[in-house]
């Protein structure tokens, strides 16, 4: 009976994964992918403009290799994990040297057919990693000397590579990326609260060394009507266009504060408070709940895979996509410092899209192929 | 097997343990978000909206349109015109060197007016409206249409502006428009709450006084805007209120020949009603033009007005300071009446010369008037008569007969700041102003209109319509307003002890002008109808030496800084007076030759001129 299972498993036909397809998760999806269309339109000033095709051909692209990768068997990612790792940090180190610098920082590469951005693709490649590593590695072992060096090191490797560019929000989140593993993978509870205690206490001597833009940035968080203008100006604009508004939203395409260009960035970071002004509290919580619907689907493949491997991958990312999404509108809602950050599938961004989707795909994968156990 | 499936299993429920914890922490977090979201749409959504609001929507105030100045027949005296304009803005114009370039070439802009336009350019915003040529003539602006295909960008615009039509003419009365500076902003609260840049407000006479009634309320556009203050939308527009429109006592006409009288001349003429106090003409020579001054008066101009040794800038009918000469006679004749000092059988004989307190004093006849009673000493304009009835009199009750005449004081009250008082000297004056005692000798040639005592053109007319309605006191007033209408002469308040005693001044005066030997004789007009009486004189602007007493040099012969002043007083008509009017020419030299006729030409259209107001004000009786 067991022998049978595991015969069918490995070789699902083609419709038997289409049948496996986590529908839920496809159509929130594609209505977060159709909303986002619908917000990038809005910015355009309500024409069909460069973002918006730009962000549909993405989406477009990106959304059929999800499906591609979906039906790739979930072993095949596990035995990339390592490689892709190094590929990243190869992409990173090329960045360093040969990147594209734009507004003070160098974060892109040119690959001749697209400028990638390795840092996004980063917050997922570091979770493959750490998945595999800790794949295999007995309950004891998890805390010995060797297993946190070696995560500690694969964590710190690409933070530090992204910190040089410089470009402090995205290496936070690929860390927090690789603790979400760490977490999942059993590290004793005390090393995060030291981890946290430590973070804590440090904190000022943070602040003492941050680039003056960046402290700038946390004091205006502080006290952002200090200075209206100057630095306070995006999070006072971005709450003044949510708070009004209102319950149900300025309506579409009448979003005045991102229309009469009030609103700083708002193809990018402050995407969420374009949406929140059109649509208002109502469209708002209907956002967030799509957002849960997805994060709590990617939980329940995770605990049907079989195979440990998907299960903390998916966990994983899960917590990830979950911190990524509060740190975006945490920030412009004005509850933390404004560090760039996208919020996924939203934001306009290749890279950032490319990650997510291959993240998704991952996912996918592991819910056609949950019945998969991975030597 | 077993081994690796505890391990597993292990493995899975420190998992799942953890996944637990993590969903938990995720719901904290969610409601956490979900709560900021309520607070700042649901519960704080009021103060956000107003704040996006403040955001969007900014007003343009636009400049008020200013009230007129109508003469007393409806005629504009101050209005407005559609001024030409040409705006450009920078943005919108695709290459902007080339069309400057262009309109330097078809507005004919000198160097200097490219430059200033080049400046102000580069202190505005591309998208502000830059104004090139504020007053185009119709030509140019024609011309400019006609070449507006390759002009992209540039606005022909039509604007509302002060014109004065009767250029000169009321220029010391109305005063002028010019830009508001930072002074006419903190002193006057019109301006400011009116102000935008390029406001034009009164600078000086009546169109400074009437500021608040005449600047009217601003236009106010609301726009929709948006980060970097570019206008999107016009949301709404609120119309302004024009300025109050003020009717004036003016006849244009008088005025008119008023200044044609004192062309090429330095001198007053102000005629007033002598009932209601309406001033028919008010009017200083040289004047000057104030349109000039709408759009900035150019440096030469403004040079050739400043130094012009006439001095335009100076209102004379009310700054000027003038010894009234023999103009004062009347008033020192009633004044000694009244005090009873003589009678009209009273004679003094004139030699040509008297002396008293050890120095002689000189009539204006070398060779004397011979013996002299109050009437012909007033016909004759007898120094000599004079000084004995000052001397008896005593300054200080002629000052206060004077002054009671309304000389020496404010006759327009708060309405021009720059309305001088003029002196009427008595002991105390002298003993407060200047620490000395009053030597009689000062008497003597105050009883002649010289030495300390100064009037000013205006108190003058006022004087001589106050005799002239038979000693009642009138309220001189510009602006036809219900309130002043209403009590035309003050009935109550007479100024003579006697009216008898002003019949006497009246009758002397007639005979200065009406019979043979009067000093205005030649300028008479025997007609009844246009008959009028006046008293002339002539200001002395420096002591006469003996030396030049001998020579007896005639006025072209004497420079003309040195020349004395000529003065004219006088109502009319006769029979039945209504007007009053005083004339003042400097350094004309004599008023019965040079002031008096002035008076017979104006009284011919005076006269004429009060049918046409008398029809006027019973027309309107009628329609209502």
């Amino acid at each position: 009976m067991y022998q049978h299972t595991r015969l069918t498993t490995n070789r699902l036909g083609f419709f038997q994964k289409f049948r496996n397809f986590d529908y839920i998760l496809l159509i929130c999806i594609l209505i977060l992918g159709f909303i986002s269309l619908a917000t990038m339109y809005s910015t355009d000033g309500g024409e069909i403009r460069f973002h918006t095709k730009s962000h549909f051909t993405k989406l477009a692209v990106f959304t059929l290799m999800m499906l591609v990768m979906s039906f790739v068997n979930i072993k095949y990612w596990f035995s990339i994990g390592y490689l892709a790792y190094v590929a990243v940090i190869g992409l990173l180190v090329g960045t360093y040297l040969f990147g594209i610098t734009s507004s003070g920082s160098q974060r892109w590469i040119n690959l001749y057919f697209i400028n990638l951005q390795p840092s996004e693709l980063m917050k997922i490649f570091i979770i493959v990693c750490l998945a595999k590593f800790f794949h295999r590695m007995k309950i004891e072992n998890v805390n010995s000397i060797y297993a946190i060096l070696t995560s500690l090191i694969i964590i710190l490797l690409p933070m530090g590579l992204v910190i040089v560019q410089p470009d402090l929000g995205t290496a936070v989140l690929i860390a927090i990326s690789g603790i979400a593993v760490l977490w999942f993978a059993g590290i004793n509870y005390k090393y995060f609260i030291y981890t946290i205690l430590g973070f804590i206490i440090s904190l000022p001597f943070v602040i003492a060394f941050l680039k003056p833009y960046q402290k700038l940035r946390v004091l205006t968080f502080l006290n952002p009507d200090k200075d209206p203008l100057g630095a306070g100006y995006q999070i006072i604009q971005s709450k003044i266009a949510v708070g009004s508004g209102g319950i149900f939203g300025k309506g579409f395409l009448k979003g005045t504060q991102s229309y009469l260009e009030f609103l700083p960035e708002k193809h990018t970071d402050f995407i969420f408070t374009l949406f929140s002004e059109e649509f208002g509290f109502v469209g708002s919580a209907i956002l967030l709940v799509i957002y849960a619907i997805i994060i709590y689907r990617i939980v329940a493949i995770g605990a049907s895979s079989r195979s440990y491997f998907a299960k903390i991958f998916c966990y994983s990312f899960g917590a990830a996509i979950f911190v990524f999404i509060t740190i975006n509108m945490s920030m412009v809602l004005g509850l933390l410092p404004i560090v760039g950050s996208p919020l996924p599938i939203m934001s306009y961004g290749g890279s950032s899209m490319l990650a997510t989707m291959i993240g998704f795909g991952i996912v996918m994968s592991a819910r056609v192929h949950n019945q998969q156990l991975i030597a | 097997m077993i081994n690796s499936s505890s391990d597993n299993v292990k493995k899975l429920n420190s998992i799942n343990r953890r996944m637990f914890i993590t969903g938990s922490l995720k719901f904290f977090i969610m409601v956490g978000i979900v709560s900021r979201l309520f607070f700042l749409q649901v519960k704080e959504n009021k103060k956000y909206l107003t704040l996006s609001d403040k955001n969007r929507i900014r007003e343009w105030k636009l400049a008020p349109v200013r009230g007129e100045f109508h003469d007393y027949f409806g005629n504009i005296i101050a209005g407005n015109f559609e001024a030409y304009q040409l705006h450009v803005i920078p943005e919108q114009v695709e290459d902007f060197r080339y069309v400057i370039y262009r309109l330097k070439d078809l507005l004919e802009l000198s160097d200097k007016e490219f430059k200033k336009v080049l400046k102000k350019k580069n202190e505005i915003k591309p998208w502000e409206t830059l104004i090139v040529s504020d007053n185009l003539s119709w030509q140019k602006f024609s011309k400019i249409n006609n070449h507006l295909y390759d002009l992209n960008g540039v606005k022909p615009v039509i604007s509302i502006s002060r014109n004065y039509p009767f250029k000169e003419n009321f220029t010391h009365l109305i005063g002028y428009v010019s830009q508001a500076n930072q002074d006419d902003i903190e002193t006057t609260q019109a301006i400011k709450k009116n102000f935008v840049p390029g406001l034009k407000v009164g600078k000086a006479g009546l169109e400074k006084t009437f500021e608040e009634k005449l600047i009217g309320t601003n236009d106010i556009e609301r726009y929709e805007v948006n980060a970097y203050g570019r206008r999107i939308s016009q949301l709404e527009f609120q119309k302004g209120q024009k300025g109050k429109t003020l009717r004036l006592t003016i006849d244009t006409e008088v005025q008119k020949l008023a200044n044609e009288l004192l062309k090429d001349k330095a001198g007053s003429i102000c005629v007033m009603d002598i009932y209601t106090g309406a001033v028919i003409a008010m009017h200083s020579s040289p004047s000057f033009d104030p349109n000039l001054f709408v759009f900035g008066i150019s440096q030469d101009d403004w040079q050739l007005i400043r130094n012009d040794p006439m001095k335009p800038l100076v209102n004379k009918t009310l700054q000027g300071n003038y010894s009234p000469g023999s103009t004062i006679k009347p008033i020192v004749a009633l004044s000694a009446l009244e005090n009873g000092i003589v009678n009209t059988n009273f004679r003094v004989k004139c030699t040509g010369k008297t002396e008293m307190y050890g120095q002689t004093y000189h009539c204006w006849k070398k060779k004397g008037h011979g013996y002299m009673s109050l009437r012909n000493a007033m016909k004759q304009s007898c120094d000599t008569y004079f000084y004995e009835v000052a001397r008896r009199l005593g300054v200080d009750k002629l000052s206060e007969t004077a002054k009671k005449f309304g000389l020496g004081k404010k006759v327009f009250g708060d309405l021009f700041n720059i309305e001088k008082k003029g002196l009427i000297p008595n002991t105390q004056w002298k003993k407060n102003a200047l620490g000395k005692g009053w030597l009689l000798g000062e008497t003597i040639i105050t009883g002649i209109g010289q030495g300390y005592i100064q009037t000013t053109p205006i108190q003058l007319c006022l004087m001589t319509a106050q005799i002239a309605n038979g000693g009642y006191k009138i309220y001189p007033h510009l602006v036809v307003d219900d309130k002043v209408k209403d009590q035309p002469i003050d009935k109550f308040t007479p100024l003579y002890k006697n009216s008898k005693n002003i019949k006497i001044i009246q009758d002397a005066i007639f005979g200065s002008t009406n019979e043979m030997m009067g000093t205005s004789y030649r300028s008479r007009i025997d007609n009844p109808i246009y008959q009028f009486a006046g008293k002339t004189g002539t200001a002395q602007v420096k002591k006469i030496t003996e030396e030049e007493r001998e020579l007896d040099l005639k006025t072209f012969e004497i420079p003309y800084e040195q020349r004395d002043h000529a003065l004219y007083v006088a109502f009319g008509p006769y029979k039945n007076p209504r007007y009053a009017l005083s004339v003042i020419v400097e350094h004309g030299g004599n008023g019965s030759t040079t002031a008096a006729p002035m008076a017979t030409k104006l009284f011919k259209l005076i006269i004429d001129r009060h049918k046409i107001r008398e029809s006027l004000e019973n027309k309107k009786y009628l329609e209502i």
